[in-house]
């Protein structure tokens, strides 16, 4: 273990310890983030008033949609010039999130990292092959940080930019014993090497794999590791949160332990918003601890799960997620980038004519495939062919520039799209039974 | 002097071709030309028929998204070389052919060029001074 004494603490002293830095979290979010003093303040509530853990069930909710209403800065706790490091993922409409980093959330996301990722059996011997996408997205620098501070060699592939043909032969040359990524791409890579005669059982010293970022099942857990023969873990995170880490599987594989020191987890009905016990199915509330830069209260991950608080066979005491079942809103998440149907409709609204006769169609082959269907309006039209293929082209253009993951858009003709009464059928998810 | 040909969005599958003739048929249009041009998934039906507004009217009814553009029609002679001719004077003059169809009418022993282009005013003078006929619509009721 990385931090014995931490990860195998009594269940009762880390929820003492909890509502330590609870208290302290509260009081330094009044203080500094005027954001969430007048939630405090409309919620009729003071700092004093968390004095147990059943007492945060009294402050309100923090949404995605909270963060979009104060971007780019307004949630921070520290001064600019305390903060070294954004990333950002995507809004449900046109505006970004944005997250920042002190130096010290830097290090202490780098310490949680490498917990978990010696929680999932990697050691400073392991050469590790980091394959998910860097830059503003969390993934890429949450593991290369973490792999770096637990001592491993760190290959930073970068998923995305390095190409499939450049990932196939690090793994072969440079012996990577860990490889992480989304789980859709490690079921890509593992097919395109054998379609260049590479064997990986034999051609490939992989031993572990580290797979997030994207829903997956038991069965692809099964699929992925005969692939490319390796043992998976399933990691779990939210860039609001940090990015990758939250949660990692340890090597019992039961549910991914949430590091409580660094975390409230509570289940809540995503209806009522009331709080739901361990073995009950809700969405997942996040409240941060030790974060400096954006400290953040009940932060509703939209994530739906199960919370087990049961001891664990490795000996760990942090209390288990179980993997992902779904989401409480209809976020996509599409080869590891999040979508919502409200950017496509907000890029399809700037096109004349196109209005609300569209449909998202999301399907996998090995990766998943982002479909836009485009009924043809009269205003679109056009009778050469030329005209509409540019149309079509810059409809793509545009959505691969909002949503980071590229759309294939399809003109259909005017009532190909179905229509219920009310409300027209506007996503459709064919992975359903494919993950 | 332009006709006014009907085109219409059709997806690249069967049928498509079938659904739009027939409901010209049951309307009791009579088409006159037709040229499909496709470009993957999709593609347009173009045609010049003897009454195109009732034409898009019955096909919009009928849920397609339709279209009416102006074209030229333009008389050849059934013979080798005319349509150089044609498309040389056009080309000559810096005027663009977007696209193009043929077809022969036996009663004149003459084919037709439909033709959409960049600059109608233009191929008008052009031809004209070719001595290179347009039709009407009428005229080409009667081929």
């Amino acid at each position: 273990m990385f931090e014995h004494r931490m990860e195998t603490m009594p269940l009762k002293e880390l929820k003492e310890l909890q509502l330590e830095r609870l208290k302290a979290t509260v009081r330094y979010c009044y203080e500094n983030v005027p954001f969430y003093r007048k939630k405090f303040k409309e919620a009729q509530l003071r700092p004093e008033d968390i004095k147990s853990l059943d007492d945060l069930a009294k402050i309100p909710f923090t949404v995605k949609d909270d963060l979009r209403d104060h971007y780019p800065y307004g949630i921070l706790a520290k001064p600019l010039k305390e903060v070294v490091r954004f990333h950002s993922s995507s809004g449900t409409t046109g505006t970004p999130t944005v997250v920042g980093y002190t130096k010290k959330d830097i290090s202490t996301w780098a310490k949680i990292m490498a917990r978990g990722l010696a929680t999932a059996g990697v050691t400073s011997d392991d050469i590790v092959q980091v394959a998910y996408g860097y830059g503003l997205f969390t993934g890429g620098l949450g593991f290369h940080y973490g792999c770096e501070e637990l001592g491993a060699a760190t290959i930073p592939a970068g998923g995305g930019i390095t190409p499939t043909k450049r990932q196939i032969q690090i793994l072969k040359d440079m012996h990577s014993t860990v490889l992480c990524c989304t789980p859709s791409y490690a079921l890509y890579l593992a097919e395109e090497a054998r379609k260049e005669g590479i064997e990986p059982e034999r051609d490939f010293s992989l031993r572990t794999g580290i797979f997030g970022a994207e829903p997956w099942s038991e069965a692809t857990r099964k699929k992925i590791e005969k692939a490319l023969d390796l043992r998976a873990h399933d990691v779990y995170g939210l860039s609001e949160i940090w990015g990758p880490g939250v949660g990692m599987e340890c090597e019992a594989r039961e549910g991914l332990h949430v590091w409580s020191d660094h975390f409230i987890m509570e289940v809540i009905d995503p209806e009522s918003g009331e709080v739901l016990g361990p073995g009950e199915k809700g969405e997942l509330v996040f409240t941060t601890l030790t974060r400096e830069a954006m400290p953040l209260l009940r932060y509703r991950s939209r994530d739906i799960s199960v919370v087990d608080e049961e001891p664990c066979s490795c000996g760990r005491t942090h209390p288990r997620m179980l993997r992902v079942l779904g989401r409480s809103d209809d976020m996509l998440i599409i080869r590891g980038v999040n979508v919502f149907p409200s950017q496509v409709e907000h890029v399809l609204m700037r096109i004349p004519g196109i209005g609300d006769s569209y449909q998202i169609i999301v399907d996998r082959d090995i990766l998943d495939v982002l479909r836009v269907r485009v009924e043809v309006t009269p205003e679109m039209f056009s009778d050469k062919l030329a005209e509409l293929e540019a149309l079509r082209r810059r409809v793509e253009e545009e959505l691969a520039a909002v949503l980071s993951v590229s759309a294939r858009v399809e003109l259909v003709e005017p009532g190909t799209i179905p229509r219920t009464p009310g409300k027209a059928q506007r996503v459709v998810d064919l992975r359903k039974g494919k993950i | 002097m332009v006709v006014e040909q009907v085109s219409v969005f059709v997806e690249n599958k069967p049928g498509r071709l079938s659904k739009v003739t027939r409901i010209l048929g049951e309307a009791g249009i009579n088409i006159r030309a037709l040229s499909i041009a496709e470009l993957g998934e999709f593609g347009v039906i173009r045609l010049v028929v003897d009454r195109p507004h009732e034409a898009k009217a019955v096909l919009s009814n009928s849920g397609f998204t339709v279209g009416i553009n102006r074209v030229l029609a333009i008389e050849m002679g059934d013979e080798p070389g005319s349509l150089a001719r044609i498309a040389s004077a056009l080309g000559d003059a810096g005027v663009n052919i977007d696209y193009a169809y043929a077809f022969i009418a036996r009663a004149r022993e003459k084919a037709v060029l439909i033709a959409r282009v960049d600059d109608v005013k233009r191929a008008e003078e052009v031809l004209s001074s070719e001595g290179i006929r347009l039709l009407s619509a009428e005229e080409l009721e009667d081929l």
